[in-house]
């Protein structure tokens, strides 16, 4: 009986189940690329907003703290998102005919809310506390990124549970002085650029890191990497 | 779907003939008498059970212990075909993994456009507030987020309440975003406005003006509102000849009559229980919930005299004609036909020198009498005789007989002004108004709250006598019966949505202050009186205010108005106490002795049908029956084996030739020869929740006996009347093979009360000779260091240091305390945005309530008639070596460092493992998608802080997680820890009776720690090693043993 298939189908068989297999590593490659893409996480896209708010301009060129909007950001999970008044405070004086605030004038006048779209948006199964962060010493800076350099605002971290976690395992990388927190100035400690806690200087990140730690009473890695710290 | 809240739930048609899931299997549906007695013959100690037809049927309860849910609860029953579910399948295969790819989808965020001044956005603020009641204003303090009331609290300030809540308040608060209730004023049925309204009542009021209101008659509820009070006086001043008719279904009209015949005069009786070492019950309810005047203090003071601090214990005697909390928590009790209470109280105040007549029959009877006098001539002045709402005038009157006679009055009872401005009897008062109308003297009716058509007296002709009336105004939460038969329906705004006032029982005068705008544009009463009163156009806040400016002797008014917002009450503002004299009255013989009795009572879940659309009410399951979604016709067994009735059989009930179909449920401890039957169920005309639940009570229900009717029949009729008791659902086995001796005999629910210790209890001589009984026999936990799995299995939480936290959370639970009234069940739902699941998921033993209240029945062989209860809260234990938490495949359920078993539903894929695992049962599934994700009106109920979970996602009680997380931030924040008391779960805070106390183990001063150090203290089913963080305080009884018959007097650990 002739053989149904030549020999070099026994190739192709074998090429076939490689590729099979390379086929599959790739697609969950892909699957995991995909996940922490910026088309899942929007990483850095900048929403349509109903006014181009520029935080450069306030924050960087004016020099407007956060918490002149941002008010409920100490006390509150919530920081807080300016009304309009906030706005009119100073734009019923200067920039009062400018076409780009109509919305925000048209918002005072009718009193009706503006829009925005949301930024930095966490499922609602994950509870965050910015009150808690902000008086424990982690900076604004530290998850919202240069927000002083940001004509508009765009999510400047994937802001996913691996992204949460680096620093909940290690809090010593980010933490600085409580009256630095606001300070988009900030830099890190390094050996040219000595940052002073509690009357000591220190050189280090890590070093005074662990100094805030203990000062502040930060809860250990694994207190703060048990599930009901952000889920509930 | 079923739905969370009163939205679409499925409501099955009594006799649905659905697979007959959660009950009893249906093989021996009879109950043998013999077998029962034999059973309990055999068995050592006391004996521990869950129901009657568990005692009798051991082997089909088998099956309710070993599995987590009733067989066929996970079968398939609908007809799919196969090609269906393929189709079916393979969607959902496809679906399953993409679902964890999904991205978020936009939002967008909406401030302000002028913040309010004190609004901290994500910070919750709390009001001060009142649910009025006929039964005295309950004074609460509300969370309102961003300005949505979401959570009801007692005031804890106010003497009334004292932070604790009742169940009704509790889920008030889903009334409030009710999208069935009334939203628009109609006329005919069509919708008109306010203005419309203004008009037709103006037009309406200058014609009776003419005749000086001559045709112009006013019906309320109870008015417990001063200031109503004073607008009825001002408009009755313009309108002299109008009138005022009060009426509720459930009423104090024989307290008001007892309280005319005693005194001559209306006053309300104030108990003082922290000064009784005696109380005597004659058929009063007074621990079974907000039914009973003044609950909230009694509970709280009877329960502070019983938590062996110091304070020398009291002893409660009951005797009353149903099961009620109150007589299973009595020390001696004694079950009566409703009739026989007033011969008995005649007879014991005979005994005591109050001088009484009457005569007891049975030598039970007469003993338990003679005793129960011999102890209150013993405790003269420091005991307290109470009567039952629903009893007669001459028990009220008897009652303060005895009580004067046994020098109670200024120390354990004290008599003051009514909590109504304008006290009547209310039976007389509907009767004469229905008499007016029929005879055509009424020409303009405004009715102000209240369902009379429903829920009248089913001897008066309302409907004929509305009928004859021109004019009928109706303002009203809901379009009801008595909707259909007025022109006008005006809606009502929900008392959340309203300024009032109120008293509270002990007279202090609360105000009602509103935490939202009128969502469906409601008014209040004052609105309407508003119109027709001198000064139109007075809002409802001014003229709360104006009338307490009017009262108010402070210089500064608008300061002392601000004090009295901000606290919720006027201080010192509770009545005196009356000088009044009592006098005896007699009764008259009774007649009708054999005939069958039938008690109509206040439904413990939606009182007199008002709360019957509200979901968490009618799915928590009452505290006797274990009844959920319906009534039922409540017998004993003995009664219903004598006459071949059995559980779920559908009878009629013939009360004088009105007739009314219900089902039979047998309640242990009820009287033989009597029936009681709930009020409010078996609405016509409803919202979707209430819709085809229950049977109307109120249509056998006439003014002469509206409570107790002798005459009753009933005839048994072909179908089953399908019950959601809850009873059987989350069963724990019982252990016989470490302790068979214990076992022997018992029911295999009571083989676990007894053999695993799940109820321990004591009398209190036993108590005092053996302070550390609940702690001795087989039940202790293993030692630390024993383990088949070397250092690895080394329990860990206390050693090792990485995983140990600054706090370490438990709870107690004083079952010497719990008296069973549901509040923390209510209030656990409204904190934990816990979805209703409606009555054909219940019947699967789906409920998903994450605080059960086990009830187990204790009774001697001789006497299962008359059985003790002990009422048992089950959350979860939060074990420290828990057994979820190993046979999780994705770590969905973990422990956290200070002691919490975590439940995360964002990782749960829904194995059901760890609910398998589980020993007790305290774990809830979504087998369905329970929460309602459309109504938007219900999205406002729901607290932000945590999570709503989905189809297919375990959840279970988490300690109040959010809470702990809120104030650990407060306490981080100021660089401190924790403080005791700063952590109140839900459960805790509305407890009435302060049975729950959480806190942190570590703190050695902390009150759960001081409790758990109790030698009462053990720890349930301690033996499997799980080391629960939730302990229970055993139970200490105080009966008086010259009558004690359902304890054995020896026994080897307790009982």
């Amino acid at each position: 009986m002739a053989q149904f298939f030549p020999h070099s189908a026994n190739a192709y068989a074998r090429m076939s189940l490689v590729l099979a297999g390379v086929l599959a590593a790739a697609l969950g490659l892909a699957g995991d690329r995909l996940q922490r893409s910026p088309y899942v996480t929007k990483e850095g896209l900048r929403p349509e907003q109903p006014v181009p708010f520029s935080h450069q301009h306030h924050v960087g060129g004016l020099g407007i703290d956060c918490r002149y909007c941002h008010t409920s950001v100490e006390n509150s999970s919530f920081a807080g998102i300016p009304p309009t008044k906030t706005c009119m405070n100073c734009h019923s004086q200067i920039w009062t005919n400018a076409g780009m605030l109509e919305p925000v004038r048209a918002s005072f006048r009718d009193n009706k809310s503006l829009v925005w779209q949301r930024v930095h948006d966490l499922p609602d199964f994950v509870y965050f506390s910015h009150e808690i962060h902000v008086n424990k010493g982690v900076g604004c800076k530290s998850c919202h990124g240069p927000v002083d350099e940001m004509p508009l605002m765009y999510q400047n971290a994937t802001l996913q549970m691996e992204w949460c976690l680096a620093c909940h395992r290690d809090t010593a990388t980010v933490l600085r002085p409580r009256e630095e927190v606001f300070n988009m100035q900030y830099k890190e400690p390094s050996r040219g650029n000595p940052v002073r806690f509690a009357g000591v200087d220190y050189f280090d990140q890590m070093k005074l890191g662990a100094a805030i730690q203990k000062e502040y009473h930060i809860r250990n890695k694994f207190e703060l990497t048990s599930c009901d710290t952000c889920h509930r | 779907m079923a739905t969370d809240g009163p939205h679409n739930v499925p409501t099955p048609k009594p006799g649905n003939d659905l697979v007959q899931i959660g009950a009893p299997p249906a093989k021996a549906p009879k109950l043998e008498l013999e077998a029962v007695r034999q059973q309990l013959s055999t068995a050592r100690g006391p004996q521990y059970w869950r129901s009657l037809e568990e005692l009798a049927d051991h082997e089909g309860f088998a099956e309710m212990m070993e599995r987590e849910f009733p067989r066929h609860v996970s079968e398939w029953t609908d007809a799919v075909s196969r090609r269906g579910f393929l189709k079916l399948m393979s969607a959902s295969l496809a679906l399953a993994g993409l679902s964890a790819c999904t991205k978020q989808p936009d939002e967008t965020i909406v401030p302000y456009v002028q913040q309010p001044e004190e609004l901290i956005p994500g910070v919750p603020q709390y009001y001060a507030t009142a649910r009025p009641s006929a039964m005295g204003a309950q004074p609460l303090l509300v969370k309102s987020h961003m300005y949505r009331p979401i959570k009801v609290e007692g005031n804890p300030e106010h003497a009334s309440s004292r932070g604790a809540s009742d169940v009704y308040s509790q889920a008030s608060v889903l009334d409030v975003y009710d999208p069935d209730r009334s939203q628009t004023i109609t006329y005919l049925g069509n919708t008109r406005t306010w203005g419309d309204f203004l008009g037709a009542l103006r037009d309406a009021a200058g014609g009776e003006k003419a005749k000086q209101g001559t045709g112009l008659r006013f019906l309320t509820e109870t008015v417990t509102s001063p200031t109503l009070a004073a607008q009825f006086r001002q408009v009755l001043a313009a309108f002299p000849q109008a009138r005022l008719y009060q009426y509720e279904p459930v009423n104090r009209d024989s307290a008001r009559a007892g309280s005319r015949l005693a005194f001559g005069q209306y006053v309300d009786a104030q108990y003082q229980l922290e000064n009784a070492d005696v109380i005597v019950s004659l058929d009063a309810d007074f621990l079974g919930g907000p039914y009973f005047p003044n609950f909230l203090k009694l509970a709280k003071d009877f329960a502070g005299r019983r938590k062996l601090d110091g304070k020398e214990m009291n002893r409660l005697y009951v005797v009353e004609s149903q099961m009620s909390p109150t007589g299973g928590k009595a020390d001696n009790r004694l079950a009566l036909r409703a009739w026989e209470v007033e011969q008995f109280a005649a007879a014991l105040a005979g005994a005591v020198g109050a001088g009484g007549n009457g005569t007891v029959d049975s030598d039970a009877a007469k003993r338990f009498m003679s005793t129960l006098a011999a102890d209150l001539k013993a405790h003269s002045g420091r005991c307290v005789v109470i009567p039952g709402e629903q009893q007669t005038p001459a028990v009220h009157a008897l009652a303060a007989a005895m009580n004067s006679a046994l020098g109670a009055v200024g120390k354990t009872v004290i008599y003051t002004d009514t909590v109504e401005p304008v006290p009547s009897e209310q039976m007389l008062g509907i009767k004469e108004l229905v008499d007016e109308m029929k005879a055509g003297k009424v020409s303009l009716l405004v009715m102000l709250g209240g369902n009379p058509v429903f829920n009248v007296p089913a001897d008066l002709d309302l409907k004929g006598g509305l009928e004859k009336v021109p004019l009928r105004i109706q303002l009203s939460a809901y379009k009801d019966e008595t909707s259909r038969y007025c022109h006008w329906q005006v809606a009502q705004a929900h008392y959340l949505e309203s300024w009032s006032d109120a008293r509270a029982f002990d007279g202090t005068v609360t105000v009602v202050q509103p935490l939202i705008e009128p969502l469906y544009g409601g008014r209040t009463a004052h609105d309407i009186l508003g119109i027709l009163s001198e000064t139109p156009g007075q809002s409802s806040y001014d003229l709360v205010k104006a009338y307490w400016k009017s009262q108010s002797k402070a210089a500064d008014f608008d300061a002392e108005w601000r004090r009295i917002l901000h606290d919720g009450f006027v201080a010192g503002s509770q009545f005196p106490a009356k000088t009044v004299s009592a006098k005896a009255v007699a009764v008259p013989a009774p007649a009708k002795k054999d005939q069958l009795e039938i008690v109509f009572r206040p439904d413990p879940s939606i009182y007199d049908g008002r709360y019957i659309n509200n979901g968490w009410l009618q799915e928590l399951a009452k505290p006797i029956t274990k009844l959920t979604w319906d009534n039922a016709v409540l017998m004993s067994y003995n009664y219903a084996i004598a006459n071949k009735y059995h559980d779920q059989q559908t009878v009629e009930i013939n009360v004088g030739g009105r007739k009314v179909k219900g089902g039979v449920k047998i309640v242990p401890g009820h009287p033989d020869g009597s029936i009681t039957v709930h009020l409010g169920y078996g609405r016509e005309f409803t919202g979707r929740v209430g819709a085809g639940t229950g049977f109307n009570a109120y249509a056998l229900r006439t003014g002469a006996n509206a409570n107790t009717a002798l005459g009753a029949t009933l005839t048994p009729v072909d179908g089953k009347w399908q019950l959601a008791v809850t009873q059987h659902h989350h069963l724990i086995e019982g252990n016989h093979v470490i302790n068979a001796d214990l076992a022997q005999g018992q029911s295999l629910a009571g083989e676990a009360a007894v053999s695993r210790g799940m109820i321990r209890s004591a009398v209190l001589e036993e108590f005092e000779k053996n302070p550390n009984f609940a702690n001795e026999g087989a039940f202790e936990a293993p030692p630390l260091d024993m383990t088949l799995f070397g250092e690895n299995g080394h329990y860990s939480w206390t050693t090792d240091p990485a995983k140990t936290s600054a706090h370490q959370w438990g709870m107690t639970i004083d079952l010497n305390s719990c008296v069973g009234c549901n509040t923390c069940v209510i209030a656990c739902q409204a904190e934990n945005n816990i979805p209703v699941v409606g009555k054909e998921q219940v019947l699967m033993g789906r409920e998903m309530q994450w605080l059960r209240i086990d009830a187990y029945f204790q009774s001697a062989a001789s006497d299962v008639a008359n059985p003790r209860l002990y009422f048992q809260p089950v959350p979860c234990m939060h074990c420290e070596n828990a057994p979820c938490e190993p046979v999780c495949p994705v770590g969905a359920t973990v422990h956290s460092p200070e002691g919490l078993n975590n439940m995360v539903y964002n990782r749960c894929v829904g194995t059901r493992y760890c609910s398998n695992n589980c020993p007790y049962k305290v774990r809830r599934f979504n087998f369905l998608l329970y929460a309602d994700f459309d109504t938007e009106s219900l999205k406002g109920v729901r607290n932000p802080d945590v999570s709503v979970r989905s189809r297919g996602v375990m959840e279970k009680c988490t300690y109040c997680v959010q809470r702990i997380t809120g104030a650990r931030i407060q306490a981080e924040k100021e660089d401190r820890k924790v403080r005791d008391g700063e952590v109140v779960t839900a459960c805790q805070q509305a407890c009435p009776t302060d049975a729950i106390v959480f806190g942190d183990m570590n703190d050695p001063n902390s009150r759960v720690n001081k409790i758990k150090k109790q030698q009462r203290n053990y720890a349930m089913l301690a033996e499997v090693n799980t080391r629960p963080r939730t302990t229970y305080v055993a139970s200490v009884l105080n009966p008086n043993m010259q009558l004690e018959n359902r304890v054995e007097k020896k026994s080897e650990h307790g009982g």
